[in-house]
């Protein structure tokens, strides 16, 4: 009785200390933490750690705490990914392979669960992070402290994922978490229970964050830059953070409601009692196709960018770019049902659906012949982000063909839920977001950090990720065709199919050494930073407003706001500054208001972990301190109004001009 | 691109009334869509009551219009209480607060009290698909009219230790979006569930 009051139904059967896998994968993961805690420890680096970063509302910051929570998880996602694919290599007649049911379900489930939310998400939100603020001329976002508070939320989600490794189980359910399957009766277990507070937890972030960046787009824009001015990136981000408004409470209420069919005995999608699971499904998309959206179209932005940065050219054909980005958020609405034509909505419908997902390749192709004659005639500088941008456009080229062929609902019959849609929703999204999110590493970091990324091992890494890429899934075309069901945990020897299971594998060993070669890169990198140093603030002979301040910006990034005429405005300034040297005005520089730091972001989503946590294994008492903490912390903040301080203009003046010495070095 | 100093722009944190009140907008249309989408749930899956009764026979019309009635009420005096705050009216401001605050409370607790009588009668969130979409669409707006009802007592807590801020008064701004925002997904809840339920 007083057990089931402390812990619910949290009992030591949780962990699974039987299985050597789960149970190495928790040692392995407490072995970094202890390592991590006790290098803090040592190099008495704790008050750092706290003012410096976990209480900072520096939008650069944050930004790089999202890349690097981002490249963790990453971490674990290929661990997922490279195990599924020793399984199917393996398990094949008589050989049952090495993961029982029970166990791959949970794998497939948690790779996809974090590569989209804690490692797509993240990096995309760590570049907006980044980029926006730089690139429009602020100081900051419109809402700092909801920035840091959004970024501890993402983190708190995923750490209920990885717990969920250790202390009882992850969902089996695939990534989406379908009804009935993911009802009570059917995943009795607390999987499903993690699954969604982990998400409605990061998913509360995400929403916060497109909230922050739609108005820090739309409000705080240097002078003269309208939104014709904007950089392509910026448009990429204000239609991603639209996407973002407009998508995740849809995943909010579809999730909630799923939780209340557990928790409460409701019965929106259960199998009797009048539920209708196709609901969840329809609802689930709504939010699922914008998702795809919300994360490529900043990685269409940064190609752009990186495009007519490296091709030393204006970005072709600007406006229509612009237009390309707003068709594809309109549309992005109306094209869920192609994920599911196989619901029986009648012909109409789906031809419906199947017309919408067509269209899309339009403005599509239309960016991708702008990227195409932007490099035309122009001087390319073949550095790692331009390879990434080429790799991307033949990949993601062939992948976006294989989607139109889906999109064609007669076909979709054929290889629904077959690995042909995996091999294609992979060719879109390792070709388009994963390419466009590394390029954007390696074109930021710089800024970031104040020096360059080894370029040889960049390349290198860049070479096998793509060479891996095709090798792992070009065959999964092949079998999708040949009707190879997606999430299979054991293949019949008659089908013939393992040699091209085998071939995947080696593809995966293939994209696994490029990560060990980026890993290296950074580490490389890291040692030679002074021999990589970035000292003129502008290493790419960049054309957008972030290339004029030093690298890394000062914590207010511009001591004078600038004032722009033009696209490119760091590129036209360049231009001028040739013909006429003298131009350099005598700068005078005035105080400048910052917010402070605050614990109250991490704070909150902290007590949100324990609620969540609490929620899964009906701990009422810890449910209760969970909400009681996340007010109680609200509320505090409101009455403190010590949040805010000036920089004085001389102090300004003291930063910038040793920041000019160091450069002139 | 040239580097001359707009010193209106300098102080965006400071002047940031109109950028805050835009993202509290943004806020609001956000739990806009949150609600479309348990309307569009309870559109569709309204009519499966599993051979239980209809939202017909279970509600009360007169009762649910008195509800309506307090809940736009409050709206009415919070609208006096923003009068007040913009005359520097700190009692006036008081005494309309605690008066609205008077109407949601009255409007929850009825709310609460024909939960109570359904759930009495056997009819809960675990009879039918119909009735879960029925108690999550109206609980959700009590949810919403309940934080709206601590916020507002944090704000007179506020209101009465010290003067009336820049802080403050843009904090009831936002309360006061909030709330007319709830009355009018209110009129909705009102029109689609018990209206359009008793035809």
């Amino acid at each position: 009785m007083l057990e089931q009051m402390l812990f619910g139904k949290l009992t030591l059967a949780a962990i699974p200390v039987h299985n050597p896998i789960i149970m190495g994968a928790g040692a392995f993961m407490g072995i970094i933490a202890a390592v991590v805690v006790a290098a803090l420890f040592y190099f008495k680096k704790w008050k750092w750690l706290w003012s410096e970063w976990l209480t900072s509302v520096d939008h650069k910051k944050i930004g790089i705490m999202y890349i690097i929570f981002a490249f963790v998880m990453l971490l674990r996602g290929y661990s997922d990914a490279i195990m599924m694919r020793l399984q199917q290599a393996i398990a094949v007649g008589s050989s049952a392979g090495y993961l029982p049911p029970e166990h791959y379900e949970q794998i497939f489930t948690a790779h996809g669960v974090i590569m989209i939310f804690f490692v797509a998400m993240p990096l995309m939100f760590g570049l907006l992070n980044i980029g926006v603020p730089l690139q429009i001329g602020a100081r900051d976002v419109a809402f700092p402290y909801l920035n840091s508070l959004s970024l501890w939320l993402t983190v708190v989600g995923a750490m209920l994922v990885n717990i969920s490794l250790v202390v009882g189980d992850f969902a089996g359910t695939g990534w989406l978490a379908y009804p009935p399957l993911s009802e009570l009766t059917y995943s009795p277990n607390v999987g499903v229970d993690y699954y969604i507070w982990a998400l409605q937890i990061s998913g509360v972030g995400s929403l916060l964050s497109g909230v922050n960046f739609f108005v820090t787009i739309l409000k705080m824009r240097c002078p003269g830059m309208s939104l014709m001015k904007m950089p392509i990136f910026i448009w990429a981000a204000l239609a991603t953070v639209i996407l973002v408004i407009l998508a995740f409470p849809v995943l909010t209420v579809t999730l909630g409601m799923l939780f209340l069919d557990r928790f409460m005995g409701m019965h929106f999608f259960t199998a009797g009692f009048g539920g209708n699971a196709m609901m969840y499904v329809n609802m689930i998309w709504i939010w699922g196709h914008p998702e795809v959206y919300i994360l490529v179209l900043p990685a269409f932005g940064i190609f752009s960018e990186v495009v007519a940065t490296f091709a030393k050219k204006r970005l072709f054909g600007y406006t229509t770019m612009v237009w390309a980005i707003g068709a594809i958020t309109v549309l992005s609405f109306i094209v869920w049902l192609h994920h599911f034509f196989t619901m029986g909505a009648g012909a109409d419908v789906n031809a419906f659906f199947g017309i919408a997902t067509m269209i899309i390749a339009i403005p599509t192709g239309v960016k991708i012949f702008n990227w195409l004659f932007t490099m035309y005639r122009g001087r390319i500088d073949f550095k790692a982000p331009m390879l990434w941008t080429i790799g991307f456009m033949t990949t993601f080229a062939i992948g976006g063909m294989t989607g139109v062929l889906m999109s064609v609902p007669a076909i979709d019959f054929q290889v629904h839920n077959s690995v042909f849609l995996i091999a294609h929703f992979h060719n879109v999204i390792i070709g388009g977001v994963v390419f466009g999110y590394f390029a954007g590493l390696i074109y930021w970091f710089p800024k970031m950090f104040g020096f360059k990324l080894n370029e040889v091992l960049g390349k290198c890494a860049f070479w096998c990720w793509i060479v891996g890429f095709y090798v792992a899934f070009m065959p999964a075309y092949y079998l999708g065709l040949m009707g190879m069901t997606r999430r299979l945990n054991h293949i019949d020897a008659s089908t013939g199919w393992q040699p091209y299971l085998i071939v995947e594998a080696i593809g995966a060993v293939i994209i696994g050494i490029g990560v060990v070669f980026q890993v290296l890169q950074l580490v490389i990198s890291i040692k030679n930073r002074e021999k990589y140093k970035d000292t003129t603030g502008d290493p790419w002979d960049g054309r957008t407003l972030e290339w004029s301040i030093p690298s890394p910006p000062p914590f207010y990034n511009f001591a004078i706001t600038p004032v722009v005429h033009s696209r490119d405005a760091f590129w036209e300034a360049k231009q001028e500054r040739l013909k006429n040297p003298n131009l350099i005005e005598k700068p005078h520089y005035t105080d400048i208001h910052m917010p402070k730091n605050t614990s109250v972001g991490f704070l909150i989503a902290v007590f949100a972990g324990l609620f969540g946590f609490a929620m899964v294994w009906h701990i009422t008492w810890l449910i209760v301190l969970g909400i009681i903490g996340i007010f109680a912390t609200v509320i505090a903040r409101t009455f403190n109004t010590d949040i805010d301080y000036y920089v004085k203009a001389e102090e300004v003046e003291k930063i910038e001009t040793q920041l000019r010495l160091n450069r002139a070095i | 691109m040239t580097t001359q100093t707009l010193s209106t722009h300098d102080e965006h944190h400071h002047n940031a009334d109109a950028t805050d009140v835009f993202g509290f907008w943004i806020y609001i249309l956000s739990d806009c869509i949150l609600f479309s989408i348990i309307f569009a749930t309870y559109a569709v899956i309204h009519t499966n009551t599993y051979g239980g009764p209809g939202l017909k026979e279970l509600t009360n019309m007169p009762y649910v219009l008195g509800e309506t009635m307090a809940l736009l009420a409050s709206s009415f005096t919070y609208g006096l209480a923003i009068l007040a705050l913009y005359k520097g009216n700190r009692c006036k401001l008081l005494t309309w607060l605690a008066i609205t605050f008077l109407f949601g409370l009255t409007f929850v607790g009825m709310e609460i009290n024909e939960f109570v009588h359904l759930y009495i009668e056997g009819h809960t969130w675990q009879s039918s698909a119909a009735l879960s979409g029925f108690f999550t669409l109206v609980g959700t707006h009590g949810f919403h009219v309940s934080m709206g009802l601590l916020w507002m007592l944090v704000m007179m807590f506020q209101v009465a230790k010290s003067n009336i801020t820049p802080a403050i008064s843009r904090r009831l701004t936002y309360l006061g979006l909030f709330w007319a925002f709830l009355d009018i997904v209110w009129i909705f809840v009102f029109t689609v569930v018990y209206l359009m339920g008793s035809i």
